[in-house]
């Protein structure tokens, strides 16, 4: 039987500032049974124009999207925001363009958020990754609400050795990051982390981990901020045991 | 104002996309109206006395039970005293007839400022809700539902239904029509409007006590 | 009421230090969040319901003409008055005309959310009318001067000392010169003041939270009981709500009140739940002698031709700004007009002009929880993002968002671009970054960091990390 054959959608945030998540997912899908291949010809989801009100250029960058990733049998991506904004409203897009709606709807049906494709499509949870520490867990806002990811980071996070999971109060509730929502109305959004921050704090967690980069460059900023010692790592990085680099917002001496 | 009737149902009809209703369509709309859709109703099992006294005291009511008519005046007798009332009463119309004793003095009508509490029979009571269903009427005039700083209700077991709905099956084969006001009263007066503390006796009665009879 | 919401970035600052308002918002989010998990929890069919009441809303929107109708005509049959009003100004009119008919000179009112829309407090006032609300809330707000800051619990962000204050200073003249401090103490007193004021009103005002078709009723759902006093002690009851309003039968109303109050504040049911259908009967031997129902337009029908129809599901529970993480840390006034939280943003943005309540519209992070409680299934994230859209085509964002915008698309239109660019510019601010991990400022990244430190790239980027590994590879 020919293993599934995966198209990597890296996303901006991956690619830019944390390639050994993109790596992480690599190993995993690899470990998984799949087949992973990256496209060169991509860059954006295009959730920042989406989400400004700009469809002109969100259709533009979601046609890039949907040619890059005509033929793979999956594309799959370790982020729950990039992946909604393909699979959930890309189709919005193209309403009155038939041609491009059902290339779009294709491509929906083919996307996945990483941990969902591997516990739910792949039947995968068979990690083999070591990581002893207290960590708690941020619902990233668009992976649990538009695609109903919850448990399955949790099942798979099951497997890691010496790893305890303490679930924190209100980790369904947004960070603050919402894109351009951090840097437009900055003071809410602080406030909004720093809330973030206290209930890690109440957690008693030393780890945070979470499946989107937005969210943890975010947190991490504001933990740094407040001289928190919480380190933030991406949840494939813990799954992939590939967590022998600075945690995301550490230095070297950190 | 005819003019902004018609200016309004023509904006109405622009923003539907179409006309008035054919016939056609306004028969079958009539037949919904007239059918009363068959909607989802919270499902519970329990007895229905159980769990009408159990919603009550969720609701903050409190709730005496009596085997017969007999236990009603000792029950409301019970319940002033506790509360340190005086026996002076406005009672529901329907209700003038009860044996009161002779030293308790009653009026019937409408509430009146002074009065400081009221006795009222209901229409039903709905077990979902721990509500007493209530119809404005010369019976039972609605002042005595809110004005007094205490409300007593007399309800009879046969007059306990399920849910919500089923108030509805029992006014629509009253005769004549609706009346001026229907009150569903689940407890007493409340609000948390300081600090969100929950507090009775906001504007409407402190209390709110039944006294259920079992057989009548 | 006048609009504010101009003013948002300003009202914000102003929301975030203070300490009271601060208090008063936690009291939100533990009390009706938590209340409204342990109603939900209950109640095994809470998800059908949902789905039921979105149904039936959507089924009478499309037949609004026809409900209309039918609940115009069962109000006229029982001896009531429909009156319909294109506007709010006509609202204010035809509200003051009754009264004036009727040689009004006090007025008290249950809580309307449509008259604070039409502005009908101050038109009453200003005709030389005693106005007075009666829902302790609003009461409260009215002795303050403050418009609502929430739609269910319009005084939330009072703190009970500044209320003891209100009411030290407005009472006096009734003759209650101690300064009360505990919540029991302050009900009281209030009671007794509005208790007065019922009895001497010559008209009650209430809103209709729903409009019943079969029976010409409206119902109003209240904990205090003032709703009820006010329509039923004074000559005249005057209904003022929204043509959306009306719901086929008394069954459909039943289906939606099962979600009203435990959306809004947990409960199963409120303490009073009232259908009022006309004035009183000629047998009967209190009740008010005219009932008048004015039926608002505003924007509900231009809503209703266009994307934004979905918000005229809306039953006014409150249950979305609860929720919504952005009111939670700033509150309702900061969204300047009568509706705050997520619905407001909406209907502000209807009623007021995208121009206006440009900030609104923005000041989400679409994290959804909203649409996730609304009880009638309302994508309120995806009304937002209708709204941005808007706002770009109009051309409201600012240039520099538009230019940004612009040049991030035209880079990520071009992946060798792209790559190219970003091959050197991560590398420099990784090795910028690498000792301490983060940076505590960053240019251009002022909005960022001015409260949070902005973690440093690892320095190279994946594409070409990867396009390395393959080739060393083969």
């Amino acid at each position: 039987m020919n293993k599934p054959n995966v198209g990597l959608f890296v996303t901006c945030l991956v690619d830019l500032y944390r390639p050994n998540v993109g790596f992480a997912t690599i190993k995993l899908l690899e470990q998984a049974g799949c087949t992973v291949e990256v496209p060169k010809s991509q860059t954006c989801c295009g959730q920042p124009a989406l989400n400004s009100g700009d469809y002109a250029n969100s259709r533009d960058i979601a046609k890039q999207v949907i040619e890059t990733f005509a033929n793979f049998d999956y594309v799959v991506a370790p982020s729950g925001s990039c992946i909604g904004t393909i699979k959930t409203h890309y189709t919005e897009l193209f309403e009155n363009d038939p041609e491009w709606l059902n290339k779009a709807e294709d491509l929906s049906r083919r996307s996945h958020e990483l941990f969902s494709f591997l516990t739910d499509i792949i039947k995968f949870d068979a990690v083999l990754s070591t990581f002893p520490a207290k960590a708690t867990y941020h619902d990233s806002c668009s992976g649990l609400r538009e695609l109903g990811v919850k448990n399955q980071p949790r099942h798979l996070l099951g497997n890691v050795k010496d790893l305890t999971l303490k679930e924190m109060r209100n980790s369904e509730v947004c960070c603050g990051f919402g894109g351009t929502f951090c840097v437009k109305y900055p003071e809410i959004s602080t406030r909004m982390a720093s809330d973030k921050v206290e209930s890690i704090t109440a957690s008693g967690a030393e780890v945070l981990l979470g499946g989107d980069m937005g969210c943890l460059l975010n947190i991490s900023g504001r933990l740094k901020r407040l001289d928190s010692t919480v380190k933030v790592y991406h949840t494939a990085e813990v799954l992939a045991d590939m967590t022998n680099i600075p945690a995301i917002g550490d230095g070297e001496n950190d | 104002m005819s003019d902004a009737r018609t200016e309004i149902f023509s904006r109405v009809h622009k923003a539907l996309g179409r006309e008035s209703l054919s016939s056609q369509q306004r028969k079958s709309l009539d037949e919904r109206m007239a059918s009363a859709p068959d909607l989802i109703r919270p499902q519970f099992s329990d007895d229905l006395v159980e769990h009408f006294a159990n919603q009550l005291q969720s609701v903050a009511a409190s709730f005496v039970r009596v085997s017969n008519t007999e236990g009603i005046i000792p029950a409301i007798t019970e319940h002033l005293d506790s509360l340190g009332l005086n026996h002076k009463l406005v009672v529901a119309p329907s209700l003038k007839d009860l044996q009161w004793p002779k030293n308790f003095e009653i009026h019937s009508g409408r509430a009146r400022d002074a009065d400081l509490a009221s006795v009222t029979g209901c229409f039903v009571a709905v077990a979902e809700t721990g509500s007493v269903v209530l119809l404005s009427s010369p019976e039972s005039p609605t002042t005595l539902n809110f004005l007094p700083d205490y409300h007593i209700a007399i309800v009879k077991s046969s007059q306990l239904v399920r849910h919500m709905e089923d108030v509805w099956t029992e006014f629509r084969q009253l005769p004549g029509g609706i009346p001026r006001t229907i009150n569903l009263i689940s407890g007493p007066s409340k609000t948390a409007d300081v600090e969100q503390t929950l507090q009775v006796g906001a504007h409407g009665p402190r209390s709110f006590h039944v006294v259920f009879v079992e057989q009548s | 009421m006048q609009s504010n919401s101009h003013n948002f970035k300003k009202n914000v600052k102003g929301a975030l230090q203070d300490k009271e308002l601060q208090i008063a918002l936690a009291h939100v989010q533990e009390g009706f969040i938590n209340k409204r998990a342990l109603a939900v929890d209950k109640l095994a069919e809470f998800e059908q319901l949902r789905e039921q009441a979105k149904q039936i809303r959507n089924h009478t929107l499309e037949h609004l003409d026809y409900y209309l109708e039918r609940y115009e005509q069962a109000v006229t049959k029982l001896g009531g008055q429909v009156h319909w009003a294109r506007d709010s100004k006509e609202a204010c009119e035809i509200v003051l005309n009754i009264c004036q008919q009727a040689e009004a000179k006090s007025v008290i009112k249950g809580k309307s959310m449509v008259s604070e829309e039409i502005g009908l407090n101050e038109v009453l006032e200003q005709s030389g009318m005693d106005v007075i609300e009666s829902d302790l809330g609003e009461y409260i707000l009215q002795l303050a001067e403050e418009p609502p800051s929430h739609i269910i619990a319009p005084a939330i962000h009072k703190t009970r000392d500044q209320i003891s204050d209100l009411f030290v200073k407005h009472h006096a003249q009734y003759g209650f010169s101690e300064r009360q401090t505990t919540v029991p103490n302050l009900v009281n007193e209030a009671r007794a003041v509005l208790r007065k004021r019922f009895l001497e009103a010559d008209v009650g005002i209430t809103g209709g939270n729903f409009l019943v078709a079969e029976t010409g009723s409206n119902i109003i759902v209240t904990n205090e009981g003032n709703g009820d006093l006010s329509c039923t002690l004074p000559k005249v009851h005057i209904v003022t709500s929204g043509i959306e309003k009306v719901v086929p039968t008394l069954d459909d109303a039943t289906a939606l009140l099962r979600l009203l109050g435990r959306s809004a504040t947990g409960q199963e049911i409120t303490s009073y739940t009232t259908f009022s259908s006309g004035p009183k009967r000629p047998e009967d031997l209190d009740g008010p002698e005219q009932y008048h129902v004015v039926l608002v337009d505003n924007v509900r029908s231009k809503m209703l031709a266009d994307e934004f129809r979905e918000m005229l599901r809306c039953i006014r529970c409150g249950a979305c700004m609860n929720h919504c993480p952005v009111y939670g840390s700033v509150g309702g006034h900061v969204y300047g007009w009568v509706y705050p939280g997520p619905m407001g943003v909406v209907l502000s943005s209807m009623n007021l002009g995208l121009e206006e309540t440009k900030d609104l519209a923005n000041a989400c992070t679409l994290n959804g929880r909203c649409a996730e409680v609304c009880p009638v299934k309302i994508p309120l994230p995806d009304l937002l993002r209708n709204l941005r859209r808007q706002q770009h085509e109009a051309r409201l964002n600012s240039l520099a968002v538009r230019y940004g915008l612009n040049i991030w698309a035209a880079i990520a239109k071009r992946p060798a671009i792209y790559a190219a660019m970003m091959r050197i510019a991560m590398p420099l601010m990784g090795a910028l970054g690498r000792k301490r991990g983060r940076f505590r400022y960053f240019p251009l990244a002022g909005g960022w960091t001015a409260g949070r430190d902005l973690p440093a790239p690892q320095g190279s980027t994946f594409q070409s990390l990867y396009s390395k590994r393959t080739r060393q590879k083969t």
